[in-house]
């Protein structure tokens, strides 16, 4: 290939940056600089008022023995396990469901996908007063069939599985990714299992299960992602199950509510940044979610080529 | 309701045998049930919702869950006693402005890592998707000093703002949908004498209509649900407030009013289920174009 002409080389360059210009300059101005400023900012001490103070590593250390942290880690890592596994089953469970449905599927299928479209802290309300212990329905329900219910969103050790009973509900996005994927696995596969006496999960386990593994990894990434952020329905849950919400007003003090059993990373840095406004930790806490976030991304690039846009 | 999925492949070749017909008409009806009874378990939250915010303000205290005496002038009497016209307004603001900027913003670099072939483009992409994936809590201490600095928190700016320029979501979703478009009619374009603009916008715009709505959409919900923005920059001025943060605090100024509470819990969501009717085929093509295939 012989090198084109400089001038054209120079123009064909200036077209290309000028598509790429909004989108270079925003990366820069707030993602890189204020990355780079959250680095700096973790070894320094400063509150809105003051300037920033170098203090090494105090930050960092200061991690090491700070039991708010300890608890909201804790937490955190329990969504990780419980919840990202429940969704992925339940998305596959759904879809495996549709794809069998003879009749309705398509409106079966729509129903599945409405919760996800509601708003993240209206589904939290509604799931507030839907099991509410004293007037709440679910409760109500399982009186009548004999059962006591748990406090639910009152209830330390309900607290948390009530948020995945809500994550389970807005599951729709989910389920269409993997719907389309199921529903790509070629029949004749399923054709030939049949005639070969495979019954309906010896075909599943052996057909629908590999064909769709890619999909599971990457649903599983993206749901540890997802989960580390996890913020606006920790939020809103403890605040208004605690029954006296100040979310408003930028603080909240009942966050976490009860006993710190909602209470999840990023809420903690939330409050250490605008609560507590010590900014200088803050930044520590933030350097330490995205290192993690950062290795579990790297990790789905290395995985999954297709994401990447390459041809796998 | 149109129904967007194709009829499910037939997995079972039928065998001639009676019983065996028997046994397949049981599984039938025992699978219709299982949906039934889920599709049951997904609406129930709404329906209660919805029959809550139509009931007195006393009787929405109880464990009733029917309405004694229907009172759909509690959707009147929100906007009368509440701010949330204010919030509606906010919302609306936000959402719109920001959807327009950033299609506007996105669907030119998208353009570009998709089609135009120039170095350290394979890098971008990568640093794109790093910041689509990055939890946005990682910048937030920075990025509120500087609109500190600015003297803008406590507006609406923060959040549209940064909408002038792309979103990585967006860019990633239409990069994806680009893709999908054959090089063949974009040379033809370019041989006919377009420029690489007037190629994106004469030949490419058109054809990619599908993807931009999806990504227009998904940014508009976005926004819309947005939670953590606004009580980031807004909550320290009301008057900024967006329905997700005016929401969440309306229980402690209204609490006895849960019958208020609920009918703008019902408001918020309705404008996104009427749109998802509208645009159902957009949407789902969508999703499944950010899933990637296997």
């Amino acid at each position: 290939m012989t090198a084109k002409p400089l001038g054209v080389r120079v123009r064909k360059g200036a077209t290309t940056l000028s598509f790429l210009a909004p989108v270079l300059i925003g990366i820069a101005v707030f993602f890189l600089y204020p990355l780079g400023s959250a680095v700096y900012f973790s070894f320094t001490k400063f509150d809105l008022l003051s300037v920033p103070e170098w203090v090494g590593l105090d930050n960092y250390r200061r991690m090491a023995d700070d039991p708010f942290l300890l608890q909201s880690i804790r937490n955190t890592l329990w969504m990780v396990v419980v919840l990202v596994p429940v969704r992925i089953l339940g998305a596959i469970g759904l879809s495996m469901l549709l794809t069998q449905l003879r009749r309705g599927a398509g409106f079966f299928r729509t129903l599945f996908y409405l919760p996800a479209l509601v708003p993240p802290v209206a589904a939290t309300i509604a799931f507030v007063y839907l099991l509410k212990p004293g007037t709440g329905p679910v409760n109500h329900f399982l009186e009548m069939i004999g059962i006591e219910g748990p406090l639910w969103f009152n209830s330390p050790a309900w607290a948390k599985p009530s948020l995945v009973l809500l994550g389970l509900w807005a599951i729709g996005d989910l389920m269409v990714i993997f719907l389309a994927a199921v529903l790509g696995v070629p029949s004749s596969l399923y054709e030939a299992a049949s005639l070969d006496g495979a019954n309906a999960w010896q075909r599943f386990r052996s057909i629908t299960l590999p064909t769709i593994r890619p999909v599971i990894l990457f649903a599983a990434v993206t749901g540890v992602i997802y989960t580390l952020q996890y913020f606006d329905q920790a939020a809103v849950a403890g605040s208004i199950a605690s029954g006296q919400a100040t979310v408003g007003g930028g603080i909240s003090s009942n966050f976490g509510f009860p006993e710190g059993s909602t209470f999840t990373y990023p809420l903690w840095l939330y409050t250490v940044g605008f609560r507590y406004s010590a900014l200088g930790y803050a930044n520590a806490l933030a350097i330490g979610l995205f290192v993690v976030a950062l290795a579990v991304t790297l990790f789905l690039l290395r995985r999954a080529k297709a994401f990447s846009g390459e041809e796998s | 309701m149109t129904a967007v999925l194709a009829a499910p492949p037939a997995l079972e070749t039928a065998p001639p045998d009676r019983r065996f017909k028997r046994q397949r008409r049981l599984a039938w009806i025992a699978r219709h049930s299982i949906a039934i009874a889920i599709g049951i378990m997904f609406v129930t939250p709404v329906v209660y919702l919805v029959l809550l915010s139509l009931m007195t303000s006393d009787q929405a205290l109880t464990s009733d869950y029917w309405p004694n005496t229907w009172h759909p002038e509690n959707y009147v009497r929100v906007f009368e006693v509440t701010p949330l016209p204010h919030y509606l307004l906010n919302t609306v603001i936000y959402a719109v402005s920001s959807t327009v900027l950033v299609l506007l913003s996105s669907v030119p670099a998208a353009y570009a890592l998709a089609k135009l072939k120039f170095r350290g483009s394979n890098a971008l992409f990568l640093v794109v998707i790093c910041v689509m994936m990055l939890p946005p809590q990682v910048v937030t201490v920075p990025l509120y000093l500087m609109w500190a600095n600015a003297g803008l928190t406590g507006s609406l700016w923060p959040l549209i703002v940064p909408a002038l320029f792309g979103d990585a979501f967006c860019v990633f979703l239409l990069r994806q949908f680009l893709l999908t478009i054959p090089s063949e009619y974009l040379d033809a374009a370019r041989v006919d004498g377009c420029g690489e603009w007037r190629t994106l916008l004469r030949v490419v715009l058109p054809m990619a209509r599908p993807g931009i709505a999806a990504a227009g959409l998904f940014q508009f919900f976005y926004c819309w649900n947005d939670y953590y923005g606004p009580l980031l920059y807004t909550s320290e001025n009301e008057n900024a407030w967006t329905l997700s943060l005016g929401l969440a605090s309306f229980h402690s100024v209204h609490h006895v009013d849960w019958n208020l509470v609920t009918a703008a819990t019902v408001l918020a969501m309705a404008p996104l289920i009427v749109i998802f009717f509208f645009a159902q085929r957009a949407f789902v093509q969508g999703i499944t174009l950010t899933g990637f295939k296997g």
